[in-house]
């Protein structure tokens, strides 16, 4: 793989076994300054255990990962990612939305020190950024499905990242304000920001993708455009059973899906 | 009131009834935010192992049970960690190792079970000047640590994997919280008893949540009504002549139930609210789009949410709804 400065994310033949099982099968993955990469796939394709794996949330058993440069385990400016998690609002209930939201500042902040006038205005501009200015003090879970996934998405921007990774940021989330992420996302992407989205319908942001990678079965199936798909992958995140029916190894892959959604809930 | 406070030992009982008011919401807080309410409890059980070497080497009892219980709580988070406690039969066994190891340690010291009352119960106006200097010391380090620390703790404790993005350490964290908890166990053994400790950790909060909106107002909340009910508690015992432990906690669990009531009705309308937002149907999706399959029948009880949706049921599955229709699902 050919590294280079402008590469932030840079994941080579990753091999990752859940319980086990082979989730991830070779997968090599890149970002660059100022380009947006759409990951999609099929339920348990992947996607999200390439994400996670990437951000050293989980193990890998084989292959590579540099973010910014530096190897995984030795990654220490945290402050430079930002990551909307699938939404699970499990101990989230109770806080409020700016609590929610000040957590993005942590990588910046040091232990003992209060917030700075630099962080509330990060916080405020974040929650401002995806339309929740009037529930600043709402406790989260009084919000709408759709709404606490606007959270999720602040505390990511809170933290001014220069590589945001999305997990399925559009999930539950009503068109209008598909569209106001995707404005959000076109902002940062000019200014350099590097985005690396999981998408299940490609939606409104479309447009933004420069490149889209398709993940089946833990591979890699197509890594270019977006256009170079078929229509159904655009609106199905590659569902391949609409076309060609259910299949046992589609029924495998989506246990497995099921299976890993309990085990690796912490 | 000035009366009380005439008498030494009363002096004494409010310093140490104030200052386990202040640590144990302060830290349970934390510790009831992670879902480990009955941690507290089983390290009161553990603490009582301290106790009985104590009893048996003639030492004092609190900083030997403060050593046993931080030494539980750490074995108890690592084998959390490393996914070994699962089905609870290992924490089982240390708690109940530690209340046997209480119970027979001081059995051959001479002392007897009995001599575990006070350790299980409370007895606060036998709270010594040295146990006092040791309290306030180590409350210091808790209220720091759970005040200063506030934002990490919040994070770590709703959010693991969002925090280790954030590149805190997340163990470490975990780590530091049952260590404060176990050292707040020890420490409130004198005051309200290791049986009934738990109980100043998690009901606070529990009112507090119930009261006031938001974490951190929760937590400076809990720890008002933690101070209110131990000061309390320890003024009303003496007046009454009751064992101030089990007031403390009475007095606590009476400021719980008035919370409920009350929010209860004012916030009665946010039930609605917690379903995923409804989307029109011809807004996000076509009005006729398969969903992706699913491994498993949608049926009452299968874990995913249903929902009344017109004239047949939607369950909830990963933020959208499906609809059961001929062979697949639909999105609704």
């Amino acid at each position: 793989m050919l590294l280079d400065a402008s590469t932030v994310l840079a994941a080579e033949d990753l091999t990752v076994e859940l319980g086990g099982l082979p989730v991830l099968r070779g997968v090599s993955l890149s970002v660059k300054v100022g380009e947006a990469v759409a990951l999609i796939g099929g339920n348990g394709s992947g996607k999200s255990t390439l994400v996670r794996t990437v951000l050293g949330l989980l193990p890998y058993q084989r292959g590579a990962v540099r973010l910014f440069g530096s190897p995984l385990r030795s990654f220490r400016q945290w402050s430079r990612i930002g990551y909307v998690p699938q939404r699970s609002m499990a101990l989230l209930g109770g806080s409020k939305v700016r609590e929610v939201v000040a957590a993005g500042r942590l990588a910046r902040r040091r232990p003992f020190r209060p917030l700075g006038p630099g962080d509330h205005e990060a916080i405020r501009d974040a929650i401002a950024l995806v339309g929740l200015s009037e529930q600043l003090n709402a406790d989260i879970a009084a919000l709408s499905g759709g709404q606490q996934q606007r959270v999720l998405v602040a505390r990511a921007l809170a933290g001014e990242p220069d590589l945001l990774v999305l997990d399925e940021p559009t999930s539950g989330v009503d068109l209008e304000h598909q569209r106001v992420l995707a404005e959000v996302l076109a902002e940062l992407l000019s200014k350099g920001t590097a985005v690396l989205v999981v998408l299940h319908d490609v939606g409104p942001l479309g447009d933004l993708i420069d490149r889209a990678v398709v993940l089946s079965d833990g591979r890699v199936a197509h890594d270019g455009p977006l256009g170079d798909l078929g229509q159904h992958h655009r609106q199905f995140g590659g569902h391949e059973h609409l076309d060609h029916g259910r299949t046992a190894a589609d029924d495998q892959s989506e246990e497995t899906d099921s299976w890993l959604g309990g085990a690796v809930e912490p | 009131m000035i009366e009380i406070l005439s008498y030494p030992f009363m002096q004494r009982a409010l310093i140490a009834a104030l200052l386990t008011g202040l640590i144990a919401p302060a830290i349970g807080t934390y510790v009831v935010q992670r879902r480990l309410s009955l941690l507290g409890d089983g390290l009161g059980h553990v603490a009582l192992a301290g106790v009985g070497l104590a009893l048996l080497t003639g030492t004092a009892p609190i900083p030997i049970a403060v050593a046993a219980c931080v030494a539980g709580a750490v074995v108890v988070e690592v084998l959390r960690q490393r996914g070994k406690a699962t089905g609870d039969v290992g924490l089982a066994v240390l708690f109940y190792g530690g209340l046997a190891a209480g119970v027979f340690l001081s059995g051959i010291s001479g002392v007897g079970a009995g001599g575990l009352a006070q350790y299980l119960f409370g007895s606060l106006t036998t709270v010594t000047r040295d146990d006092l200097i040791l309290v306030g010391v180590l409350a210091i380090v808790i209220l720091v640590t759970t005040l200063g620390l506030s934002p990490q703790l919040y994070a770590v404790a709703t959010d693991e994997e969002f925090a280790r993005t954030q590149g805190l350490r997340v163990r470490l964290y975990h780590i530091a919280v049952v260590t404060l908890a176990a050292v707040t166990v020890a420490l409130a053994m004198r005051t309200v008893g290791l049986l009934l400790v738990s109980a100043l950790m998690v009901v606070p909060v529990a009112a507090a949540r119930n009261l006031v909106r938001g974490f951190t107002a929760a937590l400076v909340c809990a720890i008002a009504i933690g101070v209110i009910t131990a000061v309390g508690g320890a003024v009303g015992s003496f007046y009454i002549d009751a064992a101030p432990g089990a007031f403390i906690v009475l007095l606590a669990i009476a400021v719980f139930m008035l919370s409920w009531p009350l929010p209860y009705l004012l916030r009665r309308r946010r039930a609605a609210a917690v379903l995923p937002e409804v989307v029109d149907d011809d807004q996000l999706v076509a009005p006729h789009t398969i969903t992706e399959n699913h491994p498993h029948q949608h049926a009452p009880g299968c874990g995913h949410p249903a929902v009344q949706h017109g004239d047949h049921t939607d369950f909830i599955h990963e933020g959208h709804r499906h609809a059961a229709h001929a062979d697949h699902y639909d999105e609704h």
